[in-house]
């Protein structure tokens, strides 16, 4: 839309009026309570429902010590970990959805999206029915352990002892499940809509020159797929970064992360100066990640 | 070369999509070192026997055998042809060179060599010092020569094209016609081209199969593809052409008549080998039609003396014209009523002033221009 009769600078007022109610919107909804909470996390408290903003510097002095810089960097590999997970179940799952017969893709894009549509409440607890110590996955484990058992006294062999039902929830793995479960579908869409726009001839003139599949997948596929995967890792690792349900309803007391941190100092601990340093901390650490997104982006533009 | 034997041979070949039948039951031999088109109207089923050949599309049926390997289940990592591709599918995210060594790179082939080949297949295609540029900087015209030369470098036993010259313009794609055919020469390889184009068909192979509803039409050189049309879908597909409906009145070795209605007697010096009084049809191209300004009755006559009195003749108004430079269509009304096109060649530059619309005009074409077809 470069130039032309489009451009926005023959037409100031009308573009003011459209792009108005959306700035002030942005503006006053969360720009502002953005800019108040920022500068909390300059001030301290001076009593029960003050705060006085001095300018210290000690909440984030507090915040970088090691007691919760290490929740913080867990958070991050946690969250690494469930996207790396992500990206290696959805991948395939994409290309599959790429590759399926055309009146089938809405359907299967459907399947992906439909978790979306339901409350993430509802979905956690959904999954902790299945996880618990008396749940399907327990129960199912435990037939297959007594299938096992009667197996060997058939055959002559001391039984099993008796099942003891494995700890599946309140800890960091029902931490990571919880959250791949929830974010898979942000790394599935992108990396459709990416596959998707791949010149398919591009794969066969692969195979064509003597490739074989796995071949064509690493040289071909998955570095013209790039922009597509760096944005589903993004649009991954930032939400799981600051994941608050899923630790707070599916971890352990070992396994909460940087959110649930932030939780408890805004509301049990009521020391919102600190709830606003850890908070403003994650966020500048998800500037860092966006900001490195789009340089690389820029780069790989001025390659061309 | 040797005696030229099959290279690709296409046995009883059918493709089935569901219900739809893509190619039915084709049988082709293509030689070795020939330079072979599949022509024939989009759907038609010719880029699936290519896809077939190249193994992207296995067959419902039949057998594809190349160098005399059957290779109906191999898949196309597996097989001696290369594609170049519609959309030349160069790789987006490579260098030139990088692009025309990613097959040698697979093959094996060590670093020295590589660098000499994948030169030589740029210089073959006139890309010699494009080595860096990535294709995104490079012309349509120029990325089908990175794809000509990814696929030429790995000396491939058979070079498939699919429509190679569709998404050039018409000067780019008359000199590319050319430069095909004496790259073919050159490598003697031996190429199989699919198109819809007639004369991209006509002007580059040595052999065309006429392709209809998964059906070969039609196996012939380009002259006798043009001249010798063996049935309406073909006479129709490749060139402009008139045709009639008729009986045939006169069968003998030497001679033939045929009467129709649309245009009157038709009388050939050959024989047709067809049942008396059969229906038939009479392929008549415009430029074997000769005009004649009314008036010229005798010189006409003359001019039609390979033919009994009153056969191969007609007469007409001119209805419409088309004016391409080096001739013009003209669209005549036949007293029959029924529509003939002439094309006439502008042998000087104040000719075609002698004819112009609702002008009465006479006809004659020779004893040896029409063509008889039986279906």
């Amino acid at each position: 839309m470069a130039g032309g009769t489009q451009d926005w600078r023959l037409y100031k007022r009308p573009f003011a009026a459209i792009a108005g109610a959306p700035l002030f919107w942005l503006l006053l909804f969360f720009l502002v309570p953005m800019a108040i909470v920022w500068l909390y996390s300059f001030g301290e408290n001076a009593g029960p429902a003050d705060i006085a903003i001095s300018g210290t510097l000690d909440n984030y002095k507090r915040a970088i010590e090691w007691l919760y810089l290490s929740i913080f960097l867990k958070s991050l590999a946690v969250a690494a970990l469930v996207t790396l997970i992500c990206l290696i179940i959805g991948f395939p799952v994409a290309m599959a959805i790429t590759f399926a017969a055309p009146k089938w893709r809405p359907w299967l894009l459907l399947g992906i999206m439909l978790p979306f549509w339901t409350n993430l409440l509802i979905r956690t607890y959904a999954l902790m029915t299945l996880m618990g110590t008396n749940g399907y996955a327990n129960k199912g484990l435990n037939a297959l352990w007594d299938g096992a058992s009667w197996l060997r006294t058939f055959v002559g062999m001391q039984p099993l002892e008796a099942w003891t039902p494995v700890q599946l929830l309140y800890n960091n793995f029902a931490v990571v499940l919880g959250l791949v479960y929830v974010h898979l579908p942000f790394m599935v869409l992108p990396l459709y809509s990416a596959l998707d726009r791949l010149d398919k001839s591009l794969i066969e003139a692969s195979l064509d020159l003597g490739a074989g599949h796995l071949r064509t997948l690493m040289k071909i596929v998955v570095p013209l797929a790039g922009p597509g995967i760096l944005a589903g890792v993004m649009i991954t690792l930032i939400p799981a970064l600051g994941a608050y349900l899923t630790p707070d309803l599916m971890g352990g007391t070992e396994s909460q992360m940087i959110a649930n941190v932030i939780e408890r100092q805004f509301k049990r601990a009521n020391d919102w100066p600190f709830g606003a340093a850890l908070s403003f901390l994650l966020i500048y650490a998800m500037f860092i990640l966006i900001a490195l997104q789009s340089m690389r982006r820029d780069k790989g533009r001025e390659a061309h | 070369m040797s005696d030229p034997q099959p290279i690709i041979q296409i046995r009883n070949v059918s493709k089935r999509f569901g219900k739809v039948t893509a190619v039915d039951n084709v049988n082709l031999d293509i030689m070795a070192g020939e330079f072979f088109v599949l022509l024939g109207p989009s759907g038609c089923g010719k880029t699936t026997l290519l896809r077939m050949i190249a193994g992207f599309e296995l067959p419902t049926e039949g057998q594809i055998i190349i160098d005399g390997v059957d290779v109906s289940d191999v898949p196309p990592n597996k097989r001696p042809v290369n594609m170049v591709f519609q959309s030349y599918a160069v790789f987006p995210h490579m260098s030139v060179a990088d692009n025309v060594a990613y097959g040698l790179k697979i093959r094996g082939v060590g670093r020295g060599e590589r660098e000499d080949r994948v030169r030589e297949a740029l210089e073959l295609v006139k890309l010699g010092g494009f080595e860096d540029r990535m294709p995104d900087q490079m012309s349509g015209g120029q990325r089908q020569r990175v794809a000509l030369a990814r696929s030429l470098v790995m000396r491939p036993k058979v070079l498939l094209l699919d429509e190679p010259l569709s998404a050039l313009d018409a000067k780019l794609r008359a000199q590319m016609q050319f430069e095909l055919s004496d790259l073919q020469d050159q490598v003697g390889i031996t190429f199989v081209t699919v198109t819809h184009d007639q004369d991209e068909a006509l002007s580059m192979a040595s052999r065309i199969a006429v392709i209809n509803k998964g059906e070969v039409a039609q196996l012939a050189g380009p002259s006798d593809l043009y001249e010798f049309p063996a049935n309406r879908f073909v006479a129709d597909f490749v060139g402009s052409v008139n045709i009639f409906e008729g009986k045939l009145t006169l069968d003998e070795p030497d001679k033939a008549a045929v009467e129709c209605p649309g245009i009157g007697k038709v009388y050939l010096n050959h024989g047709v080998t067809g049942p008396h009084g059969a229906d038939v049809w009479i392929a008549l191209r415009p430029e074997k039609i000769y005009l004649h300004v009314p008036g010229e009755g005798k010189a006409v006559r003359a001019a039609a003396q390979d033919a009994p009195d009153g056969h191969n003749f007609a007469r007409g108004v001119i209805k419409g014209m088309s004016y391409l430079g080096d001739i013009t269509l003209y669209e005549i009304k036949l007293d029959s009523g029924e529509m003939i096109r002439v094309s006439r060649p502008n042998l000087s530059r104040h000719d075609q002033e002698d004819f112009t619309w609702d002008d009465r005009v006479s006809m004659h074409w020779r004893a040896d221009s029409p063509v008889v077809l039986l279906s």
